[in-house]
Order: structure tokens, then sequence, then C-alpha cells
């Protein structure tokens, strides 16, 4: 079942990059979406598979120079390659109808689309590879392939120019941080596939194994949209056209996750609570920084970027408490916690598909992303207003969103952690937890502001006031994406067995937390259940009982069309109604001292008197603080080396004759010397 | 499952849903007295509500779905949580699925719906006081989350009835440094969640200094009868479950009608105790400045962490 599904995806890859140069403008889109859609297909039936306990191995010595390929599927690779299946046969039926209305340029354009498919099905291979060299190499493809993506329409805006060479910069930065990772370790563990990395990793020094897992996290990290390294992410993410940020937000960062996970505690099979305490913390600073951030933005796909930079912060948390229950010898624990940071995986990567295919609309219908110029969308746009409340539900955490069920899971396994001894962990737990909660309660103002200023409210600008519905395909993909939410929000029950499996796979026993109806945690002395579909149900017969109190008592009929409340001086304009930044402006308030807004106010008085003033000025923005302290400096210390450098080369003849004269003698000294 | 059970997790959606005007009633005559005036009397709310369900409720030109369903869906929210937390007895059918992270996440969601509302009018006011209280929400929630936290570690589980039942059973833990940390940050959260002074102050009429009121402006007739409704509801419950947290004494922990009736009956006494002491003391605070909010639920977070940290070293970590 296994190979011959990859196989199909393969093909059938092959076949879209193909279609995708071959074919004339108006085939190539329809074409290249069904056939990506099909990789997803097979990725998604393969992994699948995989959860319900298949396994395939196999070596493929001649796909690969020298090292030949070596592949493997277990239920870890499962879960990623399920989620990754899925979000693409959702984000290619979306993208039909997306790209369509791109004519020849941006994603409909020959190289996107022969890209596109290659990179579904990278996507879907990265967790197959079960060697250093295949890993590395789908790794660079993967990367590859989404940069071209992100480069798609960068004949529209010069942005898109400066989001991709930071992302270019920064995903091979990673890529050495990886290359130089998996080296050492399979320079000591005396072998390159997976499979002997195990079984020599015990052999590693303690400090050795600390260095690789150093190298190789801080890489994942990056990949994942983490804090300090995730500048590139609300860069990229924005810049690219919709489908492809649903495709990178929702299925690429995973991986970060998923190499995280597998060579921590697979391949190097857990390790000194040092490591995991690392790993939480960067967790727990990019789930607050992120969500900050977001509560900052304007721009609709820089907030979700930021949110995904938040999500991916809470995965991490679990990844990093698994590792530190492990460490500490509290096994059963261990699971849970990674049971439920894989399920944070899953129900982020519904959700914010979803939420970015309908800025995606959102986008394509107003050519806007700013929502302090969109505005009353529901009434225009009702499917998708629908659908992207849908998916806010599930960010805000709150029931009966999916997001809700997943970060209960993690409160759970941080709550029960107090049995696991150790001063490191009384500290660290209450604060990781303290991080969650302040970070899901940001969360809310955040997809409050979201929802509310772009799609509620009055149109605030011409291009909001005349957008249409989006057409039928993107419509279908976003509605395969919101049966996924409902399905993981109502009957999480059904994920139970195979995440338990990829929970074994990562060589921790099985959890058994999620069952049929809903969720149980049982440990020692520990229980707690939730069962989402009671809560549901309760809520619906709630809510028809209170809706039809005054239904029962009124004497008369509901009046429509009121004027609102005006304070009796005219009725309200669209430019009276909050904004995203006057919204966002109580909380930038009390987050002042981390985020460092930056004022500036000009007043222009009129010509010969001091007190009348012509025009005021007010310019405001929320840089990213990070980059602004960490990457700006090194940047201005690399511009400046350059600069320096450029000195040497004059553009004289006889100095590069006298550089290669002194070169020679200093090489034959030094031998000379040296021998 | 017996009838009691049953009965009990009616009985607490009636005495919630009944009492809820009556304590409001009963604060605001307590108020009055203290200052001086007669007061209208502890009925008052109720023929507020009875008067506005009788009247036609409105819907102002430009506003969607959003605006319709969130008066419902903030007494609906409400009402479950009612039923899960345990008020009268912690032996009920629902006392399983009685998580107090899930009672916290409805009650945030009521928050959430009616500040959408806000949003959705497209006014000025509606927007103001829908950021101003996802503001204040968004510091709240992770208070309350905290001191759950801190509770849930001696009991072992953040299952409601479970945590109330050992504190029953064990009354010491209440008077831990983890427990009386944990009643201040949860009593500053109770006070900002319903929006009482020294937070909001719910008998505003100027709207640049309200942060609920402004919010509801736009409701009329039943719908306005919801919102107020829903919000004497969760002053009840949020008060009803301080009450069961921290002085739970008297709450039936088995089946029976004589434990059930003695426990309504504590549980009313507790609940206007705590309403007359806040009513009190409303008299001699006064509203924060908005942007003072903020530091005081800080410090209540911090006192909410210093209760899980203390919770750990006393009881986990030695």
């Amino acid at each position: 079942m296994v190979p011959a599904a990859l196989a199909t995806a393969s093909g059938v890859g092959g076949a879209g990059a193909l279609a995708g140069l071959l074919l004339p403008c108006r085939l190539r889109v329809p074409v290249v979406g069904v056939l990506t859609a099909g990789v997803g297909a097979g990725g998604g039936t393969a992994g699948v598979a995989a959860l319900e306990g298949s396994r395939w191995a196999a070596a493929l010595p001649g796909l690969v120079p020298l090292a030949g390929a070596h592949v493997a599927v277990d239920a870890l690779a499962g879960v990623f390659m399920a989620v990754a299946g899925a979000v693409v046969v959702a984000v290619a039926v979306y993208g039909i109808g997306y790209a369509a209305g791109d004519g020849p340029h941006g994603l409909g354009s020959r190289t996107a689309q022969a890209v596109l498919p290659l990179f579904a099905l990278t996507l879907v291979l990265v967790p197959v590879a079960a060697s250093v060299s295949t890993f590395l190499v789908l790794w660079e493809l993967m990367a590859l392939g989404s940069l071209l993506l992100v480069l798609a329409e960068h004949r529209e805006r010069a942005s898109v120019w400066q989001a991709g060479v930071w992302y270019a910069v920064m995903t091979h930065l990673g890529l050495m941080l990886l290359l130089a990772g998996f080296a050492l370790f399979a320079a000591q563990a005396g072998g390159e596939t997976f499979a002997a990395l195990r079984a020599g990793a015990q052999g590693v020094s303690p400090a050795l194994r600390g260095l690789v897992f150093v190298l190789v996290a801080a890489a994942f990290a990056s990949k994942a949209g983490t804090v300090p390294l995730h500048a590139w992410l609300p860069r990229a993410h924005p810049e690219a056209p919709s489908p492809v940020s649903a495709l990178m937000s929702a299925a690429m960062v995973n991986l970060g996750v998923y190499g995280l996970v597998r060579t921590g505690l697979d391949l190097l099979g857990g390790g000194p609570a040092w490591w995991w305490l690392g790993v939480m913390a960067v967790g727990g600073v990019s789930a607050v920084y992120g969500i900050l951030q977001a509560a900052m933005a304007a721009d609709l796909k820089r907030l979700l970027a930021y949110s995904t930079s938040e999500n991916m912060g809470l995965v991490i948390v679990g990844v990093g408490a698994s590792g530190l229950f492990a460490a500490y010898g509290d096994r059963p624990l261990a699971a849970l916690a990674l049971a439920a940071a894989l399920l944070h995986v899953v129900n982020h990567a519904a959700f914010k598909a979803l939420l970015f295919c309908a800025a995606g609309s959102v986008l394509r219908a107003t050519g806007l992303r700013d929502l302090d110029r969109l505005g009353g969308l529901r009434s225009r746009m009702p499917a998708t207003a629908g659908l992207f409340a849908l998916a806010a539900l599930g960010a805000v955490a709150l029931p009966p969103g999916n997001g809700f069920i997943s970060e209960w899971l993690l409160l759970q396994s941080l709550i029960h952690g107090f049995q696991v001894p150790g001063v490191a962990v009384a500290v660290v737990l209450p604060l990781s937890v303290a991080l969650i909660a302040l970070s899901a309660g940001i969360a809310a103002a955040v997809f409050v502001k979201a929802l509310g200023v772009g799609f509620f409210s009055r149109p605030r600008s011409e291009q909001a006031a005349t957008a249409g519905e989006a057409p039928a395909p993107m419509l279908a993909g976003m509605g395969l994406l919101a049966v996924l939410c409902a399905a993981l929000a109502l009957v999480p029950g059904l994920l139970g067995d195979g995440l338990d499996r990829a929970v074994g796979a990562a060589g921790l026993p099985g959890s058994g937390a999620l069952t049929g109806g809903g969720l149980r945690v049982r440990l020692a002395d520990v229980s707690a259940s939730l069962s989402p579909l009671w809560v549901v149900a309760a809520l619906t017969v709630a809510l028809a009982l209170a809706a039809g109190l005054p239904r029962l008592c009124a004497r008369r009929r509901r009046r429509a069309g009121a004027r609102l409340w005006d304070c009796g001086g005219g009725a309200p304009t669209p430019r009276m109604a909050y904004t995203a930044t006057s919204f966002a402006e109580p909380l930038q308030r009390v987050f002042d001292d981390v985020l460092a807004p930056e004022q500036d106010v000009n007043v222009t008085p009129v010509r010969e008197s001091a007190y009348l003033v012509e025009r005021v000025r007010f310019q405001r923005r929320v840089p990213d603080r990070i980059e602004h302290r960490l990457y700006e400096p090194v940047l201005r210390a690399l511009a400046g080396t350059g600069q320096a450098v450029r000195r040497l080369a004059g553009g004289s003849v006889h100095l590069y004759l006298g550089y290669g004269f002194a070169g020679l003698v200093v090489l034959l000294l030094a031998l000379t010397v040296g021998w | 499952m017996s009838t009691v059970g049953y009965a009990a997790v009616a009985g607490q959606i009636v005495v919630v849903g009944a009492g809820a005007p009556l304590l409001t009633g009963w604060m605001r005559q307590v108020r009055s007295r203290l200052e001086g005036r007669a007061g209208a009397g502890v009925l008052q709310p109720w023929r507020d509500i009875r008067k506005l369900l009788g009247k036609e409720a409105i819907t102002p030109a430009g506003t969607g779905p959003a605006f319709r369903i969130a008066p419902a869906l903030l007494v609906a929210t409400t009402v479950v949580a009612t039923a899960l937390v345990p008020l009268l007895s912690t032996d009920t059918p629902v006392s399983g699925h009685a998580d107090l992270i899930v009672v916290v996440a409805l009650i945030a969601l009521g928050t959430l719906a009616l500040a959408l509302a806000g949003l959705d009018t497209g006014t000025a006011f509606g927007g103001m006081s829908a950021s101003r209280e996802m503001t204040v929400a968004a510091l709240v929630e992770p208070t309350i989350l905290l001191a759950v936290f801190a509770l849930s570690i001696p009991a072992g589980t953040t299952n409601l009835p479970a945590i109330v039942t050992g504190a029953v059973e064990e009354p010491a833990r209440l008077a831990s440094p983890a427990g009386l940390l944990a009643t201040a940050a949860l009593a500053v959260a109770v006070l900002a969640e319903t929006g009482r002074i020294p937070v909001d102050n719910p008998s505003t009429h100027l709207e640049l200094t309200m942060i609920h009121e402004a919010m509801v402006l736009e409701y009329a007739g039943g719908d306005l009868a919801l919102v107020e409704l829903g919000a004497q509801l969760r002053l009840t419950l949020l008060l009803g479950l301080l009450s069961s947290l921290f002085a739970p004494w008297g709450i039936a922990t088995s089946a029976s009608w004589t434990t059930l009736a003695l426990a309504l009956v504590l549980f009313a006494a507790k609940v206007a105790l705590l309403g007359a002491v806040l009513a009190a003391a409303e008299v001699f605070w006064a509203k924060v400045r908005l942007f003072r909010v903020p530091e005081l639920l800080a410090g209540s977070f911090l006192l909410a962490l210093l209760a899980v940290t203390s919770s750990y070293f006393l009881s986990g970590g030695s």
C-alpha cells in the first residue's frame, strides 16, 4: 500500500511538472491543479496507511549518486505525510481557482505551475527519507521549490524580491547548520542511514551529541519559524501567492517539528534536560512574541504568518516538554506531551491552511491585505467570511474549535508534569503554562481583530465595498479544509490510535489519550477528560433555548434597518469605525516595553504663525524588535566588511600581480617552514 | 446516575438563572443603602428584564449575523458553564466533563462573541469597547488559567468536582500559600471578567470610560434583556465558583436530597454574602484609569504565577 501510493504520488508529481512546462496557458492551471491534488492524495494515503500501522523501508541504490537513497515510512513520518497530503489536496483544488485569475503571470506562470507539483511532492516525501543524504537532498529541493513559488509574483511587487532574498539566505544558513550537524553525527556514529545513526548514537560522547543537537535543532527551529530565527517567515508568507502561503504555513513549517522530533527523540534517542529546556524556552518565547507581533500587524497575511510562529512555538513547547519528561524518566507523560504536540500540528495545519486560503480569497476579490482598508466583507463574500470565522474559532483555542483540543491536551501534560521531580521542572513548567495561557489570551484578541475588523463592520475602501465572492474551485478547496477542521473539533478521538503509533515510533509508549468519543488523560494519580461532542451538543441546545426566549416573550416583531446610535451627530461614517491599528492600540500600550513602537509626529505650522497648524503628520510603526536588534547589526557588519575589502581591489593590474606574488611567497614559506 | 444528580444540575441552572437578577438587585440595594439612598428594591432587575423581554428587538442597519447571535451565545455559554461547575453538588451526571479549563474557555467564548458583536456594528463606540474588552480579556484569561493550575496541582486533576471534593476532605489545602495566592489572583480576575469596579463601572453612562456597556449600546428589547441577563449570570456563576473553590463547605458530595437542599441554602447565603462584600467594597473604591487596569491584572497574573510555583515546590517538587 505505502510504496504503491508513494510511487503514484511521484509519478503524478512528475507528470504535473511536465504538464506545467508544456501545456498552453489555459489548460495548464486545471491540469496541474488536478495532478497536484493527485500528489497530495497519494502522499496522504501513504501517510494514513502508515498511521494504521503499516511500515515500509527500502534502499534505492541508483537514485542518488554515491550513497544511494534510503527510504522508510513509520507512523511518525505518517502523521506529517498525512497532514501534508490533506493540505496539498485541498490547496491544489483551491489553487485552480486562484491561479486561473492570474492569467499567464504570478502563480499561473509556466515556472510556478511546473514547480508547484514538485514542491507538493517534496512536502510529502521529506518524512520518507531514511538517510542523511536522501533527507538533505529532499530538504533542499523543498526549500528551492518553495523559494521559486515565493518569487512567483516578483513582477508585481518589489517587496517580493526582498522577501525572497531573506528566505533564500535564511533557509540556506539552516541547510549549512543541518549539513554540519548531520555530517558530524554520521562521522561519529559510523554510518549515514538513519538505522546506523540510531544504532551508533549511544556511542557518541555527550559533548558531541549536544553539539549535534544544537546545530540540528537550530536549523529545524528556523524552518519551523520560531524566534529568533523567524525573520524569513513574516516576509515570505505574505509575499507568496496565497495557496503557496497555505502550503508553506500548514505543511512546510511542520517539517521543522518533524526534524526536531526525528533527530532529538528518535535518532539521538533523547538527551539531557538542558537540550529540552532550551527547546522549551525557544518555543515559549516564540509563542508569546509571535502572537504579540500578530496583534500589532495590520496586514492580514502577516498576521497569519506571525500566528504560525506562535503555534509552532506551542508545538515546540510540547516537544520540549516531552523530551524533558523523558530525560527525567517519566515516559508515559512524555508520550502524552508529544501526542499533544503532534495533535496541535494536525489542528494548526487544518485551520491555518483555511485561514490563508480565505485571506487569499479576500486578496483576490479586493487586491488588499491591509485590514485597515477592508471591512464589511461578510455581506459581499458570505461563504469566505463564514469559513474564515470557522478557522478563526480553531485558532483562538476556545471550544468548540479544534485548536482548543490540542491546547487542552498540551496544558494537561504540563499540569501533570508536577509528578516529575527536579527544580528545573518546577520552575519551567509554571512559566510555560503562563506563556501558553498568555498567548491563548492574546490570540483571542488577534482573531477578534482579524474577523471583526476585516470581515464585519462596514467597508472602509472602494475595493472592499465592491468585492465579489470567490469562484467555485476556491470555495471547494476551502470547504474541504473546513470539513477537516470540523472533524478534528468534533471527533478527535479518531486520530487516537494513529497518534499513539506515531509517539511509539519516536521511542515512547503510546499515551492512549484520545479515544473514540473524546479525550481522556489517565496517568498515575491523574485523570482528566474532555468530550468535544458533548460540549457542542450542550452549547447548541442552550443557544436554541436562549435565542427562543425573547421570541416567546416579545409582543412585537424585531425591527430591522434601524439607525445606529450616533450621539445626535449625524450618521457615523466608515472612517469613524475602529481599524485594526486602533483595535490593537491598548494591547500595544500594555506591551510597550516589549514591542518598542516607533512614533513620529511632524507638525507643520502655517507660515508666519507658530500657533496655527497647517498639517500634522503622524506615523507609527511597530518594527519586529528581534529583527531590529539581532539581524541589523550583523547585516551592517557584513556590509561594512564588504566595503572594507573592496579597498583591496583598487583596479590596478600591478596590485593584483603583487597579490599573486605575495600569495605564492607566503605559500612557499609556509610549506618550507611547515615541513 | 440518580435523579438527585440530574436534579442538582437542573437546580444549579434554575438557581443561578433565577437568582442572578436577584443578586444584582441585592448588590445594588446594599450599595444604595450604604450611600444613604432608599434603592429600587431587590426585585428591580427582574422587572427590568421582564420589561425588556416584552419590547421589540432592533437590528440596526449594516449589522450582520454576529450582532444578532451574540446575546444568545453569551447566555448559552454561561448556562453550559453553570451546568458544569459544582455549585450545589459535586456528584452530578456531568461531573466527569466538568473540566476547569473548559469552563474558563466557555466564559471567554461569551466575551469574544460580544466583542465581535461590538465590532459588527461598525460604530466608534462598538469598536472602542470591543478593543478594550479584548485587551482586558487577553490578560484575564491567563490569570484564571494559572490560578486554576495552582488549584489543580494538589488535586492532581483539572476536574472541578474532584478539586472541590478534595478541598472539602482536606481543608488544609485552602489555607496553604498556594491556595491563598490563587484566591487573591482569582478574585481580581473575577472582578475584571464581570466588569466591576475597579476595572469597569457597570452603572456608568459616560461612553469614554465604558468598557462593557459601550459594546451593547445598539442592543434593545429582548436582545438587551439577554445581554443583561448574561452579565448577571456570569457574575453569579463566577462568585459561585469562587465560593465553591475557596469555601466549599456545605456543598453536596453525595447524592441525597437533604444535603442538596442544605447546599442550596448555603450556596445562596455564600453568594449573597460575597455579593454584599463586593457591593460594600465598590462604595469605597474608585474605578481605575483604563491604562492602569493592565497593571492591576499583571499583579494578579504574578500572584497566580507565584501560587503555581509555590504549589509546585510544596506539593510536587519535594
